[in-house]
């Protein structure tokens, strides 16, 4: 139970275009280096296409489109932090994830509070960490899931 | 003692011995007196008793206990076997049945539902050499349907935080058709409509016993939506089979919103979860869904022994290709190699056979039912029933079973005519329906075949323009075969008075829907007066085919071999243009061709050269030729799905993984007829 209750505290923290941002560790499964990926094509523009996961197939989000911001290469640091949500398993492209961070829920601003165009659209809100600013973002707005 | 690694065993075993029972009560209601299949019966429940007590299932063996008694009066002579007998054995049989559906999804046997058979049972006895008067009338269903607005504590605070946040709270009842026939599968269909739009606070029943389809017609829902009644009304219209839908706002009903409690606070937090979620949207988690059993196949002990021989085959070849590392000529490599090709052919076969389970497995429960639903109609109808043995994959079974339903239910109610209505075309007044199954090539064939009246093609057409699913003017040059497939359109079953029309329609799109995701077709072949035919074709196996891996720029796609035609090349010159659309003439007929970097929005175009290389694929009579940039090969390859999240691409049926780990996508060429 203890150990549960410490799980949920816990984010995996990954870059995009110099922010932090954050996903709670109890959805991710892995976190992969970059292999090919195969385009899909009739997809939404932000799924970047399928890759091979240890025989499973698995869709791969290209979070620098989802967010909006320009396209960009793919370097060595790239990462896909796969996520596993009750029945979907999905794959989050970023530019580079190395670090589990303990946030405590009173840390953490409700973006509600916040007067925000675009962006508090996928995110739930704010961590804080000493300095640091950690954006935990909502994974089923991300996934659109709703209805658009 | 833990018996839950026996519960499978239990579960498997239990539903042998009920089908037996099944097929011994359907014989013995034609030779009531036959002492063989009685002694059979006492033995099956006596079975079932002790395997049921000593799981600890104590409702089975209650009921199994109570039929062993009034089946010992029986054999014993002290009782006459008679037809109100069978009727009640055969109510023990659902009950059994019920019981282990129960266990079988829950893990545990539910409530006791038998008292009122039992007592039964027991008036049987005290009968005791009389002739059995009328058996007591059926137990009604128990349905905690209250139709009042009553929500426990926890809902009305979300509803009443909602409504502050200008939220709309509804409360919504839905009531089903009579006529439908798949109710959990409707009652998902409008839940996940809803679910699009709102956010589900609470249901009765439960989703989970909705899922179940444990409920009677109608269930209520209470929501909280950004969107207002109207366009959840227009959603909800759009779907069939929904005879009422009733939307109450609980914001106009102040009433009920005030008697909240003080312990508002304490949830203060999952509260405000819930209504961010319905702000957006959720999904809904199954987790809590208690142990389900998992799905066991029973396998022939050869099937097991040749998979067996295969692998050590297969030992033995991996050590050969090591010695040929060291010494290593071609000619040995390529030996070694065919021979591996060999024995992987032979393993995907022995795999795919233990995965195979015969259709009788489906089949068996249909004598019942015909019986059952031709009593009920008054009509006269015998089944005849072939190809039980013919085997298909265990995935099939689980889910063939109420397509098959549906049509057998709409051959015996709309297909069949009454006895004197058979008498005046001068049929025999026994109708027949004929479930053949059989074994074609690569796919396993199911017909479901009744000589009733057939589908009057003209009052199907004229429904179709009525429901708007065709003009007048498509009306006018659609062929027979092309009017049928109206039967199948999403809108056309929404009618009350389906049944005017010559039957065939009641959520024929739901039977369509379900055998394409298996990956099979559904044709019909009718006939005034003499009879329809529906024929279901479904793949032997689901998960590997054989394709054609295509190049179009630098990617690569597979088209699966069964749904092309022939190859060849076309002069870029013959092409012609009409309304915007390619066609050539090729073999005296007209073919339209499709370009697949265009159908796939391929980036990179490739450099324009005079021949082009033509796929023709199928669909029915209907063919398109499809222009690729390179062939590849054929290939077998192992069906992966895309996953939920991107299911329903279009011109995508899924994907595989080719031989240096690469994702290719299986290109689905039927939508693109």
């Amino acid at each position: 139970m203890n150990a549960n209750v410490e799980n949920n505290k816990q984010y995996v923290i990954f870059k995009l275009e110099d922010e932090f941002y954050g996903v709670p560790i109890t959805f991710v499964e892995t976190i992969e280096k970059v292999t090919e990926i195969t385009r899909v094509p009739n997809s939404p523009h932000y799924v970047k296409g399928v890759i091979n996961l240890r025989g499973e197939v698995v869709p791969v989000i290209d979070l620098r489109r989802r967010f909006q911001f320009q396209d960009k290469e793919l370097t060595e640091e790239s990462r896909i932090i796969v996520l596993a949500l009750e029945d979907i398993n999905v794959g989050f492209l970023v530019e580079g994830s190395s670090e589990v961070l303990t946030i405590e829920p009173d840390d953490i601003d409700k973006t509600t509070n916040f007067v925000n165009s675009f962006d508090d659209d996928y995110i739930s809100g704010i961590g804080k960490v000493k300095d640091r600013m950690i954006i935990i973002v909502n994974i089923y707005k991300i996934l659109g899931i709703e209805a658009n | 003692m833990d018996m839950s690694q026996y519960l499978d065993v239990f579960i498997e075993e239990s539903k042998e011995h009920l089908q037996s029972m099944n097929a011994i009560l359907l014989e013995m209601e034609k030779e009531p007196n036959e002492e063989g299949m009685l002694n059979e019966i006492f033995r099956i429940a006596h079975t079932l008793k002790g395997m049921s007590s000593t799981m600890g299932f104590q409702n089975i063996a209650g009921l199994t206990h109570e039929m062993e008694n009034a089946l010992h009066l029986i054999r014993g002579g002290e009782l006459q076997m008679n037809s109100s007998i069978i009727d009640l054995l055969f109510k023990c049989f659902d009950e059994l049945e019920k019981y282990l559906y129960e266990i079988e999804s829950n893990g545990s046997e539910g409530p006791n539902t038998s008292k009122d058979i039992i007592k039964e049972l027991e008036e049987i006895r005290s009968y005791k050499g009389r002739e059995v008067k009328d058996p007591v009338k059926e137990a009604s269903v128990v349905n905690p349907s209250s139709n009042d607005i009553q929500l426990n504590e926890y809902v009305h605070s979300i509803v009443k935080k909602a409504l502050l946040q200008e939220l709309n709270a509804y409360l919504l009842k839905v009531t089903l058709d009579k006529k439908c026939m798949l109710k959990a599968a409707r009652a998902y269909i409008i839940i996940n409509t809803l679910e699009k739009l709102t956010e589900i606070v609470h249901s009765t029943p439960s989703i989970e016993d909705i899922e179940d389809e444990r409920f009677d017609l109608s269930f209520q829902l209470v929501l909280i939506s950004k969107s207002d009644d109207k366009i959840l009304l227009k959603e909800l219209n759009s779907i069939p089979e929904i005879a009422n839908i009733e939307i109450i706002s609980l914001a106009d009903n102040v009433s009920i919103m005030e008697n909240t409690g003080s312990n508002e606070e304490a949830n203060l937090f999952m509260e405000d979860e819930i209504i961010e979620n319905a702000m957006t949207q959720k999904v809904e988690d199954n987790k809590g869904k208690k142990a389900k059993t998992g799905k066991t196949v029973r396998v022939d002990i050869d099937r097991l022994d040749n998979l067996m021989n295969l692998v050590s085959e297969l030992i033995i070849i991996k050590t050969r290709l090591e010695d040929i590392d060291d010494s290593g000529t071609q000619h040995n490599m390529h030996e070694a190699i065919e021979y591996l090709e060999r024995i992987t052919t032979s393993l995907h076969d022995a795999v795919m056979k233990v995965r195979m389970v015969p259709i009788e497995r489906v089949f068996n429960r249909f004598p019942r039912m015909v019986r059952d639903l031709s009593k009920d109609l008054g009509k006269e109808i015998t089944l005849f029933m072939s190809g039980e043995e013919t085997e298909v994959d265990r995935t099939v079974i689980d889910e063939i079973g109420d397509p098959l339903i549906h049509l057998i239910r709409n051959s015996i109610d709309h297909g069949i005519e009454e006895p004197d209505e058979r008498i005046k075309y001068g049929k025999n007044p026994n109708g027949s329906l004929k479930l053949i199954a059989y074994p074609d090539g690569n796919s396993v064939v199911i017909e479901v075949e009744d000589d009733g009246k057939g589908i009057d093609v003209e009052r199907v057409k004229a429904k179709g323009l009525e429901k708007g699913l065709i003009t007048q003017q498509q009306a006018e040059i659609m062929d027979e075969s092309e009017i049928i497939q109206l039967l199948f359109s999403p809108g056309f079953s929404t009618a009350n008075k389906i049944t005017d029309l010559s039957g065939r329609g009641v959520g024929l799109d739901v039977v369509k829907t379900k055998i394409e995701s298996l990956g099979g077709v559904v044709e019909v072949d009718t006939r005034k007066n003499i009879g329809t035919k529906f024929i279901i074709r479904l793949p032997l196996t689901l998960a590997i085919i054989q394709a054609l891996l295509v190049k179009v720029s630098t990617e690569k796609y597979a088209i699966p071999l069964n749904t092309i035609k022939e190859i060849t090349t076309i002069e870029e010159s013959q092409i012609r243009r009409v309304q915007n659309n390619e066609v050539v003439l090729y073999r005296n007929s007209t073919l339209p061709i499709l370009r697949l970097s265009q159908l796939l929005k391929v980036e990179g175009t490739t450099e324009a050269t005079e021949d082009l290389i033509v796929v023709i694929v199928k669909k029915g009579d209907k063919t398109a030729g499809i222009v690729v940039d390179n062939l590849i090969g054929q290939q077998e390859i192992v069906i992966k799905s895309l996953g939920k999240f991107l299911s329903n691409i279009k011109a995508i049926a899924g994907a595989t993984i080719l031989g240096n780990g690469s994702v290719a996508l299986i290109v689905d060429t039927n939508s693109f007829f």
